[in-house]
């Protein structure tokens, strides 16, 4: 597909040939994940995840599929629809647990994905747009998953709703309109769990069908590798399939392992008990939160307590909203030429200094809003902003990066640093050893 | 231009964080910041073990009838179990015909139609019947009990931290509130010190008290033992399917870590297995690769 040594699909038997004639769909398939698909020979486990995250959209689809022929959105029977699963249907607690925590390991093999992207620079050109793809997918998952837990219809499920929905009632003037129409009225009610079910059932194709787009994008002009170093000849690659179906299928098996282990042992642990208690609209929990996936967005938007020119919680929305907008720009934010965080020890620092700080967001963020942990959800907020808007950039322009092996090859044969050749940027800034 | 568009646009957010930052950190050393006293009274649940604990935990058929009775003659009388069918005793070891006399003799009868008048009546409660609720409606258990309303105990296990832990250690946690325990947090009337429920000053009475129920089976019915059998009970209630789940679990387990094994197994045999002629052939040991990168190497001046 995407290099001249790709091999081509031929049809083994008759049949196959008489069908690739007509409708060339197992040729697409065989270059899209097949022998056909020329892929680095050098990657590491992290680039097992991005196969994980659609396997998880598969176990979420199938089982939300069948647990929709059993639930019923309606206001008074949502609750006891779920516990009608759980106890009567045939395996329905099964189904439930593992749609229910399958959407948090799809968030934790996504978010592994996208920490990946980050640091091997797989946004950088020429692969800005299936990272935008990327993050498309993120925003479409975070809104599914949202809705999802309010369908249960207990008492988060009830002031997530309200809250979220709230937020965008911060919005000057067109606020609470726009609130009032996402809800269907002026509070949570049947309106919106109906919508937000119909929503709920709708963005998981959709999610499908970006998908299709990034990976389509990604073949244009291949995976990315450990080294950032682009692929130089047929020595550097090995086709998909069987190499990476091979390293796929046992990081698949890894991957559900543990997810079987939570499904089957602490089916309830990612959850929060009120989500147990029926919505009551008269009766606020005493720390409403989200799930988990949610937390470091959450500790931003509460990390903004005080009015500057702006309502603070009008920045507090800005500023959440704009953590994800921001990584948009992320190609040209940082323009350094050379991709992987293992030939940028500065950089490497930094994002580590990330990872941190996005742990710690996510701790501030499942906590009460109380001192001190708002002061330390905002000296980690400015570090956010910080880091990709003013680090980055500034690193980008004064960065002595390692030099970089001549190829793939030479990278796996010999190591990736002791005795690289220097770096061929094409006229860039030339690399210094340190 | 975008760099220097997001220099500005981060400057601004890290600037305004900053301010909250400020005024945060001023009103933390300026106020002097008290703990609340439900942070100073109230108390995690207590460290009790039960049967089900664990991946390898089951249920206690004579415990779960144990707090079954409990329930029957004690919590029933204000508290429902709206998601749980008389049928489902049969879990707990019932026989047809004693969940059929349960049914039979439950001191609350269900709502329904009266076949000659139509209007609406009561009957007593069929196996197939969820347990009646002791109230009609919200209101009338408020009514009934100093407008506290009590929680139905369907799900209650599940929906409260600490789980069965916690039931026990709220029903035996009554006492005399403590001496320091400020004039506005004492309970009210109608209200009983408990540091174990969330805001200390809980409406239920003490529910259990020694001797309360006779158990068939003999043990004695203390209080600490009621409240550990009502939980266990509860648990049940709210998770039924707990020991489908766990062994199904160890079934689910087993085969995916030997299918892991085989996966990682041919994963290995596919890259450096005697079958993967072709990394032979493209690969970096290829003679011809070898080299290329020895070509490589010396026009960029690295010796070896």
């Amino acid at each position: 597909m995407s290099f001249p040594w790709a091999e081509e699909y031929r049809p083994k038997s008759g049949f196959m040939r008489w069908i690739d004639q007509r409708l060339p769909l197992p040729r697409l398939a065989y270059g899209a994940v097949g022998g056909g698909y020329p892929v680095p020979r050098n990657l590491n486990y992290f680039w097992n995840f991005g196969v994980l995250a659609g396997i998880a959209l598969v176990i979420q689809i199938v089982t939300g599929i069948i647990l929709a022929m059993h639930y019923v959105p309606y206001d008074q029977a949502a609750f006891r629809s779920v516990e009608h699963i759980m106890r009567d249907v045939n395996q329905g607690w099964l189904l439930r647990y593992l749609h229910a925590n399958g959407a948090a390991f799809f968030f934790i093999v996504t978010y592994i994905h996208i920490f990946r992207g980050l640091y091997y620079g797989s946004y950088k050109a020429p692969r800005e747009l299936v990272w935008m793809l990327g993050l498309v997918i993120l925003l479409l998952m975070m809104a599914t998953a949202f809705m999802g837990y309010v369908l249960p219809w207990g008492q988060m499920s009830f002031w997530a709703s309200k809250v979220i929905t709230g937020l965008f009632g911060a919005i000057p003037l067109i606020g609470e309109p726009v609130q009032q129409w996402l809800l269907g009225g002026y509070a949570p009610d049947q309106p919106t769990l109906n919508r937000f079910f119909s929503l709920h059932y709708l963005l998981p194709f959709v999610i499908a069908g970006v998908i299709i787009l990034h990976i389509w994008a990604l073949h244009i002009p291949g995976s990315s590798n450990p080294t950032g170093v682009d692929v130089k000849g047929p020595q550097d690659t090995l086709p998909f399939h069987p190499y990476y179906t091979a390293k796929d299928g046992f990081g698949l098996g890894v991957f559900l392992v543990l997810l079987a282990a939570v499904v089957f042992f602490a089916p309830n642990y990612l959850g929060h008990p009120d989500n147990y208690i029926p919505a009551n609209p008269l009766s606020t929990p005493a720390h409403i939160v989200p799930e988990w996936y949610f937390w470091p967005f959450y500790a931003i938007l509460r990390a903004f307590t005080v009015d500057f020119i702006l309502p603070a919680k009008l920045w507090g929305v800005l500023a959440m909203f704009g953590s994800i907008i921001l990584l948009f720009f992320l190609p040209w934010l940082d323009p350094s030429p050379v991709r992987s965080g293992n030939y940028r020890p500065r950089f490497r620092q930094f994002f580590w200094i990330l990872i941190l700080d996005i742990l710690v967001l996510g701790w501030c963020g499942g906590l009460p809003a109380e001192e001190p942990y708002v002061m330390i959800s905002q000296v980690a907020t400015m570090y956010y902003f910080a880091h990709f808007l003013i680090i980055l950039p500034i690193l980008s322009w004064t960065e002595r990066t390692l030099p970089l092996p001549a190829s793939i090859s030479e990278s796996v044969l010999h190591g990736e640093e002791a005795e690289a050749a220097p770096a061929d940027l094409s006229g860039i800034r030339p690399a210094a050893a340190e | 231009m975008i760099r220097l568009l997001g220099i500005l646009i981060g400057l601004g957010f890290v600037a305004v964080a900053g301010w909250s930052l400020a005024w945060g950190v001023a009103a933390y050393i300026s106020e002097p910041h008290e703990e609340s006293v439900e942070h100073r009274f109230h108390q995690e649940a207590r460290d009790i073990a039960f049967s089900f604990d664990g991946p390898f935990g089951k249920y206690d058929r004579p415990q779960l009838q144990r707090g079954f009775q409990v329930y029957k003659e004690v919590c029933a009388s204000c508290h429902g179990l709206s998601f749980v069918a008389f049928r489902n005793l049969e879990d707990l070891g019932y026989h047809e015909e004693e969940i059929k006399a349960v049914a039979d003799k439950w001191q609350i009868e269900v709502p329904a139609v009266d076949p000659k008048t139509g209007e609406a009546s009561t009957r007593k409660a069929l196996p197939a019947d969820a347990f009646p609720s002791p109230y009609p409606n919200e209101v009338a258990a408020r009514a009934a009990n100093n407008n506290a309303l009590p929680p139905d105990l369907s799900l209650i296990t599940k929906a409260r931290h600490g789980g069965p832990a916690y039931v026990a250690s709220l029903l035996t946690g009554y006492r005399n509130p403590p001496t320091n325990l400020p004039a506005d947090s004492r309970p009210g009337p109608g209200l009983h010190f408990n540091p174990w429920f969330a805001n200390l000053n809980i409406a239920m009475p003490p529910p259990l008290r020694d001797g309360q129920v006779t158990y068939a089976d003999g043990t004695n019915a203390s209080v600490d033992q009621m409240a550990k059998d009502v939980s266990a009970f509860l648990a049940w209630t709210a998770e039924p399917k707990l020991e489908n789940r766990k062994s199904a679990g160890w079934a689910v387990l087993f085969f995916l870590i030997f299918a892991t094994i085989l996966a990682y197994l041919a994963y290995q045999n596919i890259w450096h297995g005697g079958a993967s002629r072709r990394v032979r052939r493209t690969g970096p040991l290829d003679p011809e690769n070898m080299a290329k990168n020895d070509e490589a190497k010396s026009d960029a001046g690295i010796a070896g």
